[in-house]
């Protein structure tokens, strides 16, 4: 018992304590408990949309992936059938809706369009598409392209957007390289 | 269980009490340590007391009047350097003292060796200042992969994740001068965040056997103290710079310490580390530049009787992470991976671009301990960390510049122990932590939060006991509680929560419906236990046997609860679960060892038995906008690691000397019967040194090590691929090939004067530029590993 008392006795020990107890304080001081914040997910793509027009009639494509890396699929729809032998015009629109009001992600692709390009793989009674843009390096970048389908029957569109990709490229995906902003397919009947 | 612990630390106290007995008499005999002369005129005093004397002309000397327990001499001898030493009284005894002689072969080095391990019965090992030196300029994980079993989970070349027997991550505790560091060790890309130069003393426990520090550390425990600073009125110092070739720079590290014969000492510590983009023999590996700072600070005053510290440290590090490992989506992967190279190669640069990381980390720690006399020695300390992670991706528009991932974990410690050592073959350490932790993830990113905001608080208490049955037979044992709360904040998407089944079992923890999004309050208590016991026999003097058994528990971490979220860097949706609890292991561990002058080994099986095992793997698929991801989600299963670490040494001539280490480990599922997954594989390497003192202590290493092919791994998974618009093999568990790297040291020291030393090295590391992939490096599906490095060293002691 001696050496205890010895112990609170000594000035050097008090001093270390009150450190110590400082220490304590600041333990016990904690945040708030305010409650977080909710982010919606910024820049992120969740809807595609593709305006096809010739012939009169607009047709769209759309896929729509609303909780984005969550575990829902794409939602993808085609609103008509396109016509035989004939050439549409088409036109990409891309938002991200997770934010409200719902965010136009097709303004910053024209803006950094160097650093973007649509590639478009056609198949079956698709026959093929043609850019009809192009950023200020004089390359594509297939927000406007146009669509050609052949014969009846049935086709498919992949539409890939790259981020960074090689520019210029041959076309294909291969050689364009970069990150994949969008890859979808639609599964298009021709009439 | 708290009551039965406070009865026994009761009764070990006055247990001990008992023992103080005031009329014991120690005879003493001062020796010349190389020649055993005795030396009279040493003055020896008792620390702490009013006790002193001279030895007579025969060395010896007498203290009458002692109580029993441990006591501190101090001898001190006009040539001799000043000792202090810590003897254990038990009735009259008699102390036979070497001291040195010859200050100037008192290397640094030996000092330590002769420091005892931390745990008696588990497998230890330290690595040699020698090793350090050479690994000054790279990371703690590179160095200790010096060490058998001990392998490396890497992001790049600089992140570097200590792996021990095959277990990584939050299963290896890192003590940074008696700090339990708590720096988000859960991310596979997250480093250690310590300079590898601040605290020297690196030691690792293979296993989770050193209770007093954890009872979690179900891998290891990894222990960086400061180089003890003699008690003596001096100012001395070491400067190391290194020079790499590949990354075109290099580090400077420098400490300074101010000693005092009356134990006071100020030392002051800092590195400064820039390199660019490294090398693989073929092309630059873009944007894997690193840039760190570290400074630290330690004031305290040291005698037998009482002892504080106080010390702060501050970390920072800027890492850039392979530009081409920054993918879309799955196809992107299998480009990656069947291209065989980078897809962007740019000109070197020292810059860091995106995607990259920047890591602060700031800690600070007060201590005191005072010994009682005939009771043992009592242990007060407060710590204080915070680290701060920035994550980059590529972001585009407005976003470009914000962070994708912002956290700050704050965390504040207490811990306190007292060791009741005043029996001379028992001693017996108690003592309680009490740690709480809040972590914030900052919405401004406008990225969903892969970790939440959560709080957490900790509660150990442990006891730990050594008992000497004679000279060469020790028994170690001890017993841990641990209670662990975590109180998160978390957003879901309310299609993930139905997805995972959480609407089911968790409803109850909905705070806010936000329409798309739950804000939910899991509270989650753990309650683990851990034990240890083992022995350690001498076996003659040179062979020694160890034998222990561990059974550890650990609570998940966020990570494992939490994670939620798409990751770029392996084009991969991570998946948490709410519903783990804490996973166990049993391990046994032996280790046949035989030291001597000419010859010794190490033979070290393992078997690590873990039941519940968290594992994160492959398990399905899932589609977004940008196409196919595979879904990693963490599951338990029960797990099973076996493994062996040899090592022998033989010293052929005294100039001449080989090293020979092999590590081997198998992990299995033992539910599904199959591998674990990034379990490293078996590797071998044998280095021959020349050594020769007459020539300025010459030293000329050549090392081999080969890496064998893992043969044992999950399966690999099939994914559809929207580019091929089929099932494709996304061939990411296969194994790359087994290889053989080649480096060579040489390194001589000059004399300046009798305190300055100066150290120059030279060191080439994959010397024949073999390229090579490493299983457990994350980015070799991308590119491959670092070409040959040639560096220099120059090391200035004063």
């Amino acid at each position: 018992m001696k050496t205890i008392s010895n112990f609170f006795g000594s000035p050097k020990i008090n001093k270390s304590i009150l450190i110590l107890g400082f220490g304590l304080i600041a333990l016990s001081c904690s945040d708030d408990d305010d409650a977080p914040v909710a982010v919606d997910e910024e820049e992120v793509i969740t809807t595609m949309t593709i305006t096809l027009t010739g012939s009169g009639n607009t047709i769209t494509l759309q896929s729509q992936d609303l909780d984005g890396d969550g575990p829902n699929n794409p939602e993808i729809t085609v609103s008509d059938n396109l016509l035989a032998n004939t050439t549409y015009s088409g036109s990409i629109e891309l938002l991200n809706e997770a934010e409200s009001p719902a965010e136009d992600i097709t303004e910053e692709i024209e803006e950094e369009d160097e650093e973007h390009q649509f590639f478009f793989t056609t198949g079956g009674a698709i026959s093929g598409v043609t850019y009809s843009d192009e950023d200020s390096d004089g390359n594509p970048v297939g927000l406007s392209f146009e669509l050609t389908t052949g014969d009846a029957g049935e086709g498919t569109l992949l539409v890939t957007l790259r981020h960074e990709p090689t520019k210029p490229n041959d076309g294909s995906l291969a050689d364009a390289g970069g990150e994949t902003d969008i890859a979808q397919s639609f599964d298009i009947t021709v009439q | 269980m708290n009551y039965r612990l406070l009865l026994l630390f009761a009764f070990c106290i006055g247990n001990f009490s008992l023992a103080q007995e005031c009329n014991s008499i120690l005879l003493g005999e001062i020796v010349d340590f190389h020649d055993n002369t005795p030396l009279s005129g040493a003055y020896i005093s008792v620390t702490g007391k009013s006790l002193a004397t001279n030895s007579n002309d025969e060395g010896k000397f007498r203290f009458q009047d002692l109580c029993d327990g441990v006591l501190e001499l101090e001898i001190s001898h006009p040539e001799c350097k000043t000792q202090f030493i810590t003897i254990t009284l038990k009735g009259d005894s008699f102390e036979k003292i070497r001291l040195e002689h010859h200050l100037e072969e008192l290397d640094e080095v030996d000092v330590i060796s002769t420091k005892p391990n931390i745990t008696l019965s588990a497998q230890e090992e330290k690595l040699s200042q020698s090793e350090l030196e050479k690994n000054s300029g790279r990371s703690l994980g590179d160095a200790l992969k010096s060490i058998t079993g001990v392998s490396s989970l890497n992001t790049g070349a600089n992140i570097v994740k200590p792996i021990i027997q095959g277990l990584n991550g939050s299963r290896i505790l890192i003590l940074n001068n008696n700090v339990r560091m708590q720096d988000m060790e859960w991310g596979e890309e997250h480093a250690p965040n310590v300079d590898i130069n601040s605290n020297q003393d690196i030691r690792i426990i293979k296993g989770a056997a050193a209770l007093e520090y954890s009872g979690d550390a179900i891998g290891g425990v990894i222990i960086m103290n400061p180089l003890p600073i003699a008690r003596t009125d001096s100012l001395f110092g070491k400067t190391q710079l290194n020079l790499f070739s590949n990354g075109r720079g290099g580090n400077l590290t420098s400490s300074l310490i101010k000693s005092y014969k009356s134990g006071l000492f100020i030392k002051g510590q800092g590195s400064y580390k820039k390199l660019g983009d490294m090398e693989s023999p073929d092309y630059i590996l873009s944007n894997t530049g690193i840039q760190e700072l570290g400074v630290s600070l330690t004031i305290g005053k040291r005698d037998f009787i009482q002892g504080w510290e106080a010390y702060y440290s501050y970390f920072d590090s800027e890492i850039g992470i392979l530009r081409a490992s920054h993918i879309g989506n799955v196809d992107d992967l299998i480009q990656s991976i069947n291209s065989g190279q980078p897809n962007i190669i740019n000109d070197f640069s020292f810059n860091i671009n995106r995607p990259n990381q920047e890591v602060t980390h700031h800690l600070g720690k007060l201590s005191y301990y005072r010994r009682f006399e005939g009771l043992g020695k009592w242990m007060i300390q407060y710590d204080f960390q915070n680290n701060r992670r920035f994550e980059y991706d590529i972001r585009v528009g407005s976003d470009a510049n914000k962070a994708s991932l912002d956290l700050k974990l704050a965390t504040h410690s207490f811990a306190t122990n007292i060791k009741l050592d005043a029996k001379e073959n028992l001693e017996v350490k108690i003592g309680l932590v009490g740690r709480y932790q809040t972590n914030f993830a900052n919405p401004e990113t406008g990225v969903r939060r892969l970790i939440p905001d959560y709080d957490k608080y900790d509660l150990g208490i442990f006891t730990t006991a050594t008992y000497a049955i004679n000279d060469d037979f020790t028994f170690d044992g001890g017993f841990r509680y641990d209670f662990n709360r975590m109180n998160a904040q978390k957003f879901y998407r309310t299609s993930r929560w139905e997805e995972r089944g959480y609407d089911i079992d968790f409803n109850d923890i909905i705070v806010e419906d936000l329409g798309t999004q739950l804000l939910v309050n899991p509270i989650f208590d753990y309650h683990n236990v851990s034990a240890t016991a083992g022995f350690k026999y001498n076996i003659g003097n040179e062979n020694l046997l160890r034998f222990n058994y561990s059974l550890a528990q650990r609570a998940p971490n966020p990570s494992e609860l939490f994670s939620d979220g798409l990751h770029h860097s392996a084009a991969r949706i991570e998946l948490g679960e709410l519903r783990i609890k804490s996973e166990s292991s049993s391990k046994i561990s032996l280790s046949l060892e035989k030291n001597s002058t000419s010859w010794g080994y190490t033979v070290a099986p393992y078997l690590n038995n873990v039941n519940d095992f968290i594992i994160l793997e492959p398990t399905t698929v899932e589609f977004t906008i940008r196409g196919a991801f595979p879904v990693w989600s963490y599951r338990q299963t029960n797990a099973q690691l076996l493994g062996i670490d040899m090592s022998i040494y033989n010293q052929w001539t005294t100039n001449i000397r080989t090293d020979h280490k092999f590590s081997w480990v198998r992990g299995e599922d033992k539910s599904s019967k199959t591998p674990l997954i990034n379990i490293p594989s078996a590797n071998i390497s044998n280095s021959i040194s020349y050594h020769k003192t007459a020539w300025n202590n010459l030293t000329i290493g050549l090392e081999s090590q080969y890496v064998f092919e893992q043969k044992r791994f999950p399966e690999n998974i099939f994914v559809f691929s929207p580019q091929e618009q089929q099932n494709v093999e996304l061939d990411i568990n296969t194994p790359p090939d087994a290889y053989h790297l080649i480096a060579f040291d040489v390194e001589s020291t000059f004399s300046i004067s009798k305190k300055n030393d100066f150290k120059v090295g030279l060191r080439a590391t994959n010397l024949l530029n073999t390229s090579y992939r490493d299983y457990l490096n994350r980015q070799r599906y991308f590119a491959d590993d670092l070409g040959r490095t040639i560096s220099a060293r120059i090391i200035y002691k004063y």
